[in-house]
């Protein structure tokens, strides 16, 4: 048995951390914070473009490095911790596995090298507005060549040169009517609005159709099955980053309380507070060794992936939100400013915990693969 | 990243198969019947205790003609010789068959390791070998009324006469006493001394004249654990284990190989009441069918399996030669309040019906009701879940210690309270 990371990937792993440790301290999470008409940070951006990290997982067919999906995990979970702004996320575990999946030939050599040299961003865009997307309730279509409808929110829409859209073909709307589309957003057609979020470090975007102009991906009506199975591989990717982030709340709540008196001494000797961080540190090692599976799953392309990637992101989501709130109140009165960090870390796990789809729709996912499973 | 042994490990892998195959009954279901480390029950009547003892003496015996009664010991004493992992590989195997067992446990997982590192060498001669077969069981005497999460905090006396010592106190949730032939214990030799100064550690014959043993009956209504009373309890010399006074350090030895010791926690998990609730019928039809059903038990399907996973890359530490630190301790205390949990919510599940122990038609064989007891103990026993997470705050984390208020002062001037 191995159940752990490569020498190589660990290696990767410690040039990743030093590099966003130098490239994206709290000032560069900061600058996208507090400025709303700003989709990212520029320079950390091309920076990490020039490391190749965006064509980890990309063939060299394709301008990628051919890596696996194992090194895509290590950046994934450096990234996390850092915080950083940047669109990776939406560019290379969603647009450029949508590609590399379910692209035609042309469409690869379309779109993968930019994707991977980072000249194109591409993001994904689904839902419509409140309450869960299924395909019976978006109201998105594509007929007669045209794309219409309103797409909110995506992540890193404004950012994007090309977005991925879930268009229903069928007027009869179930599970096979919705389709996929690639939408080039340099067109009239297409309209972007920058929308207040909770996590303005990741900025997203309504999305405006108008006729716009649309080219498939995929077949017809396999749209739903085909964000499952990208949706599956990209919880593995944000587990994680969200482990990432836990891990990082929680040595900061460990690190304030060594350093902070009261009572006349440190508050990290009072057992209220280290019983607290003890559940921390189960919380995010349950998370990080469901992360493990799912990486294992993923990489191996086995078919255990739906529900390793539905138990990742359960616990990933759990440890998370747990890490991140419960460090702002062991950080006291200063926990809830806005100088101190603590809300950064407490605003991208819930941005985490909701991107492609809330803990709830992934619990049941757990379920019903499992139900499914069985009965195999 | 992936599950296969190395070439070594799965040479190891298929020897242990082999003699399992041919010796034990494989297992084809889940199991269904929560197993609990230490002695097993010993309400179920005296012949049906005997019966159990009996067939779990063959099976050690058995083990240790093949050699493999004591993974990790020494050829010396009939050991296997072998690495952690394979330690792990043999319980992961052995889980899988039908086999008596949990008489012995403490004897080759802790006691004799202790005196591998604490004893004479005609002593490891004359006790280790029946250790290991199995012939004679060992049983831990430490905790006390007044000492278990504050374990140095033992009153048991120990007074020299002589070349002899004589023990005086009481000794409490000594697993498996009223089935053991020899014991190890830890007593206060200097009540002058600050309380960890002042210990001396014993090896003795549980047939040793004064020595009183009660069962203690749980809520289960079962009792795996003892009483046992010391009066004027005489031993020689011989049997100290340590200098006089380093009763502490000895006594570290024992606890440092409980981690290892431990085998997979009981079966009361994700899968059963998974399987039990595509079984009950609750307002709206199947409970597996009822979605806030299918919420409440995905968070314990990622537990389980995360403690799985943190299993899996623990072992991958060991074969590569690490050892094992206390992260392992978050085990215990996930499992522990899950059993809880899952056995509470299953009788939620059951309804009016759940609070009723059936004989005629049980819902799964009554793990649950079992387990709503149960569980109490597994979150005290071996480290209260408060203990536990004070040892991963300190040791993992390395938050600070508590302030303690028995450092410095003689163990007879210490409060006690009422205890």
């Amino acid at each position: 048995m191995n159940f752990d990371f490569s020498d190589d990937q660990k290696l990767l792993r410690d040039q990743a951390r030093k590099f966003l440790t130098d490239k994206c301290d709290r000032t560069v999470v900061r600058s996208i914070l507090e400025d709303n008409k700003k989709n990212h940070s520029d320079n950390l951006w091309d920076e990490i473009c020039s490391m190749g990290w965006t064509g980890t997982a990309i063939p060299e067919e394709y301008g990628g490095l051919g890596l696996g999906m194992l090194e895509l995990c290590v950046i994934a979970e450096e990234l996390g911790r850092s915080l950083a702004p940047t669109p990776f996320s939406s560019s290379i575990y969603l647009f450029a596995e949508f590609i590399k999946l379910y692209g035609t030939e042309d469409q690869k050599k379309k779109y993968l090298p930019k994707i991977a040299s980072g000249e194109a961003i591409g993001s994904f865009a689904l839902s419509e507005g409140n309450g869960t997307p299924k395909p019976h309730n978006l109201t998105s279509t594509f007929s007669d060549g045209k794309l219409n409808g309103v797409k909110a929110p995506v992540n890193d829409g404004d950012a994007s040169d090309f977005i991925i859209v879930a268009a229903n073909t069928d007027t009869k709307k179930n599970n096979k009517s919705l389709s996929l589309f690639i939408v080039d957003t340099k067109q009239d057609g297409v309209n972007s609005e920058f929308l207040e979020t909770i996590d303005p470090t990741r900025p997203s975007s309504r999305i405006i159709l108008e006729n716009a102009e649309a080219e498939l991906l995929g077949n017809i009506g396999d749209g739903w099955e085909i964000i499952e199975r990208i949706f599956d591989r990209a919880a593995v990717l944000f587990a994680f980053e969200q482990v990432g982030g836990a891990q990082v709340a929680l040595d900061e709540a460990k690190k304030y309380s060594l350093e902070r008196y009261a009572f006349g001494k440190q508050i990290g000797s009072f057992q209220a507070l280290k019983h607290k961080m003890a559940d921390m540190y189960v919380k995010i090692e349950l998370a990080k060794s469901n992360a493990y599976y799912g990486a294992w799953a993923l990489s191996s392309d086995s078919n255990e992936l739906p529900v390793a990637a539905a138990g990742a992101r359960v616990s990933a989501i759990d440890a998370y939100h747990f890490a991140s709130k419960e460090n702002i109140q062991i950080h006291g009165g200063v926990g809830f400013t806005w100088e101190y960090d603590c809300h950064l870390f407490y605003r991208r796990a819930k941005q985490l915990a909701l991107n492609i789809g809330s803990v709830r729709q992934w619990k049941e996912n757990l379920i019903s693969n499992l139900e499914k499973r069985n009965i195999v | 990243m992936d599950f296969n042994d190395n070439p070594k490990e799965a040479e190891f892998r298929t020897k242990v198969r082999k003699f399992l195959d041919a010796n034990a009954q494989r297992r084809g279901e889940i199991v269904k019947t929560p197993t609990t480390a230490g002695a097993p029950e010993s309400v179920n009547g005296e012949k049906a205790a005997h019966d159990a003892l009996m067939k779990a003496k063959e099976w050690q015996k058995k083990k240790a003609e093949a050699g493999l009664a004591a993974i990790m010991w020494p050829k010396e004493f009939g050991g296997y010789g072998g690495s952690p992992i394979e330690q792990v590989i043999y319980q992961q195997e052995e889980h899988n068959y039908f086999v008596h067992s949990g008489y012995f446990e403490i004897g080759i997982g802790m006691l004799g390791p202790t005196m591998m590192v604490w004893g004479k060498d005609e002593d490891k001669k004359k006790y280790l070998p029946k250790m290991l077969t199995g012939e004679e069981i060992w049983c831990q005497l430490f905790s006390e009324p007044a000492a278990g999460s504050d374990l140095a905090g033992i009153k048991m006396k120990a007074e020299k006469d002589g070349s002899d010592w004589i023990l005086n106190g009481q000794k409490v949730w000594t697993s498996g006493a009223h089935l053991s032939d020899y014991g190890m214990i830890v007593a206060r030799s200097d009540p002058n001394a600050v309380k960890h100064k002042g210990l001396t550690y014993f090896f003795l014959d549980m047939k040793t004249p004064g020595i009183e043993v009660k069962p203690i009956k749980q809520i289960s209504g079962t009792a795996h654990f003892n009483e046992v009373f010391f009066n004027d309890v005489r031993i020689p010399d011989s049997q100290r284990l340590g200098e006089e006074g380093e009763g502490w350090k000895v006594a570290l030895t024992t606890l440092m190989n409980e981690r290892l010791a431990v085998g997979d926690p009981p079966g009361l998990d994700f899968d059963q009441i998974f399987d039990l609730t595509k079984e009950v019928e609750i307002e709206d039809g199947p409970a597996i069918k009822n979605s806030e059903v299918r919420q409440k038990i995905a968070d314990w399907y990622v537990q389980s399996r995360g403690l799985q996973y943190t299993k899996y890359r623990s072992i991958t530490a060991l074969s590569k030669g690490q050892t094992p630190g206390p992260e392992l301790s978050i085990s215990k205390l996930v499992t522990a309040s899950k059993m809880q949990d899952v056995s509470s919510y299953a009788l939620d599940l059951l309804d009016m019906h759940g609070y009723v122990i059936d004989d005629k038609n049980p819902a799964m064989n009554n793990l649950f009701q079992n387990g709503l007891f149960f569980s109490t103990a597994l979150r005290i026993a071996g480290g209260t879940d408060e203990v536990l997470r004070n040892i991963i705050a300190e040791r993992v984390l390395g938050l600070p210690q508590d302030e303690r208020m028995d450092k410095k002062v003689p163990f007879k001037d210490l409060p006690t309270g009422r205890g």
